[in-house]
């Protein structure tokens, strides 16, 4: 069976064309300009992961929200957990670049940090 | 009392913030940026999603931590800028009038580098017919309610126009709890980024129906439905594809225009095609001392290019502002049908160069070749070709031997 990919991991988006056996096993593979292409095929076949990008209210802060996003990819399924989970979340500015919003969220062994700074008002 | 400034930066955006960290290095010092936000940074504050900075940095980071980058590197080495500052006037003497809360400011400037990235096209711009009732926004704006403002815009979105702010837009609503309905792009062919479109549609089964537009619009305080139609080859609605859809919010996301009403008031030239300043390669306009780049230029699809274009302008800028002008650049860059424009579009042939570039048609196993008189002077193979991705191809001194025009063709099988 051929199936078609369109990589994710960076702006080249490479069309990635692969042959695949009745395990969805690879037997070919072509389109890739990188490594990360076999890879990307490969975790989207058998585990899709990806990164989420979202924001939280921040109290007393020069802004309203502040930005954040998940340290590393996650498996696709649970995007809508962890959004679920950063929506329980309140802040008090100050709040930092990089500060650790949530430690190993749902156990996934990913941070929620956050992505800008909000000063105290 | 009018203030003797080196360089003037107007917009305080990635393009603006890297251009005056150069020109830092190189010896200027006498450097204002000016700002009509509240903070620095640009578009980059809104755009929360990661992906920024692989070309440059070789880590996926978001817009907010990109620009804090350059935010950081420009307070580090002192160079001064001021917030809620906007620019009402430059001319091609190098002077400009701005306006804080408090006061009116003029200064004169040796050289004037325009930042000012770009605005979105609005619904006026395509005549959607209907009523015009609340809940339409453009994708930036839409972004910049939810992102920066807190403020959420609706439960029910269709999406119209497929550029990547609308994709990104897409997922940001999908996440937020909003249902998106579909997104809608008049041409055959998407105008975002091919993986825009796969993780930000498909992975959260949104529709993408090519060839199909909106043509009414309903609801008479807020949106309540819209209707839409496939369209024809000449792009014109087909009469009885009509599809119904109930919404309260119609996001477009329908193109984006490089911002120059203040290089046009100082005589700035622009280019038909990017709608951005005809520039040499030295990102000079026809307006000696007057630089641009960034979005302000021509619209890029990643901010990194943004940062290189705008670093590699200093160097000019620098000597313009030591010796008072740099030399002429009279070799034309020309396209054929199939190019859609060339940035810069003219050169000296005297130095190494960039020409940024978009095909105007989606193309497979294509080759861009650069002509010179009867020469094939450089030849680049590509697999695909997509309007949404600029293609840059670099050309050393040495490859260009003559003072011929250039001309930039596409061939393909």
């Amino acid at each position: 069976m051929i199936r078609e990919f369109i990589c994710v991991l960076c702006p080249n988006g490479c069309e990635i064309s692969v042959e695949l056996d009745e395990n969805n096993s690879i037997l070919e593979l072509e389109g890739a300009t990188c490594q990360r292409g076999g890879e990307y095929v490969q975790q989207e076949l058998f585990a899709p992961q990806r990164n989420i990008a979202t924001s939280i209210k921040v109290i007393r802060g020069n802004m309203p929200l502040v930005s954040v996003r998940l340290t590393d990819a996650i498996p696709k399924e649970r995007i809508f957990d962890v959004m679920d989970e950063i929506k329980k979340v309140k802040l008090e500015a100050p709040v930092n670049l990089g500060q650790v919003i949530i430690k190993d969220v749902l156990g996934l062994n990913r941070d929620v940090i956050a992505t800008k700074q909000v000063l105290r008002k | 009392m009018v203030i003797n400034k080196d360089v003037i930066i107007v917009g305080g955006g990635p393009a603006g913030l890297a251009t005056a960290a150069r020109l830092k290095e190189l010896g200027i010092h006498d450097i204002l940026i000016l700002e009509r936000e509240k903070l620095a940074g640009g578009i980059l504050r809104q755009c929360i999603h990661d992906g920024f900075g692989l070309t440059r940095f070789k880590e996926a980071l978001s817009g907010p931590e990109y620009a804090a980058r350059f935010i950081d590197q420009v307070n580090k080495m002192g160079i001064d800028y001021l917030t809620d500052t906007t620019v009402l006037e430059i001319d091609s003497t190098k002077h400009v009038i701005a306006v804080t809360k408090n006061e009116l400011l003029e200064y004169q400037a040796k050289a004037i580098i325009m930042t000012t990235g770009c605005r979105e096209r609005t619904r006026g711009a395509i005549s959607i017919p209907g009523t015009r009732p609340a809940g339409i926004y453009t994708a930036g704006v839409a972004q910049a309610y939810v992102n920066l403002k807190n403020i959420m815009i609706g439960k029910k979105v269709v999406i119209l126009g497929s550029g990547d702010i609308g994709l990104i837009m897409a997922r940001r609503m999908t996440l937020e709890g909003a249902q998106v309905l579909a997104v809608l792009e008049i041409l055959p062919y998407a105008s975002g980024l091919p993986r825009n479109i796969e993780q930000c549609l498909n992975d959260y089964d949104i529709p993408l129906l090519l060839s199909h537009t909106v043509t009414n619009i309903k609801g008479k305080e807020r949106l309540k439905r819209i209707t839409v139609n496939k369209v024809d080859e000449n792009l014109k609605p087909i009469p009885g594809t009509e599809i119904e859809y109930d919404c309260d919010t119609l996001i477009l996301s329908v193109g984006l225009i490089p911002e120059n009403e203040l290089s046009l008031l100082a005589g700035v030239e622009l280019d038909s095609r990017t709608r951005g300043p005809i520039v040499d390669e030295n990102y000079q306009t026809n307006i000696k001392g007057i630089f641009v780049a960034g979005n302000a230029l021509h619209v890029h699809d990643l901010v990194d290019f943004v940062s290189i274009e705008a670093e590699n302008l200093a160097e000019a800028a620098l000597t313009y502002i030591q010796k008072g002008s740099i030399p002429e650049c009279s070799v034309l860059v020309e396209t054929d049908e199939s190019v859609g424009y060339t940035v810069p579009q003219k050169i000296s042939c005297e130095k190494d160069i960039t020409l940024s570039m978009r095909v105007k048609k989606p193309l497979k196993n294509c080759a861009l070749q650069i002509i010179q008189g009867d020469d094939v002077i450089k030849t680049k193979k590509m697999r695909k070709a997509l309007p949404a991705e600029m293609i840059q191809i670099g050309l050393k001194k040495e490859e260009l031997r003559s003072s011929e025009n250039i001309k930039v063709v596409v061939r393909h099988d």
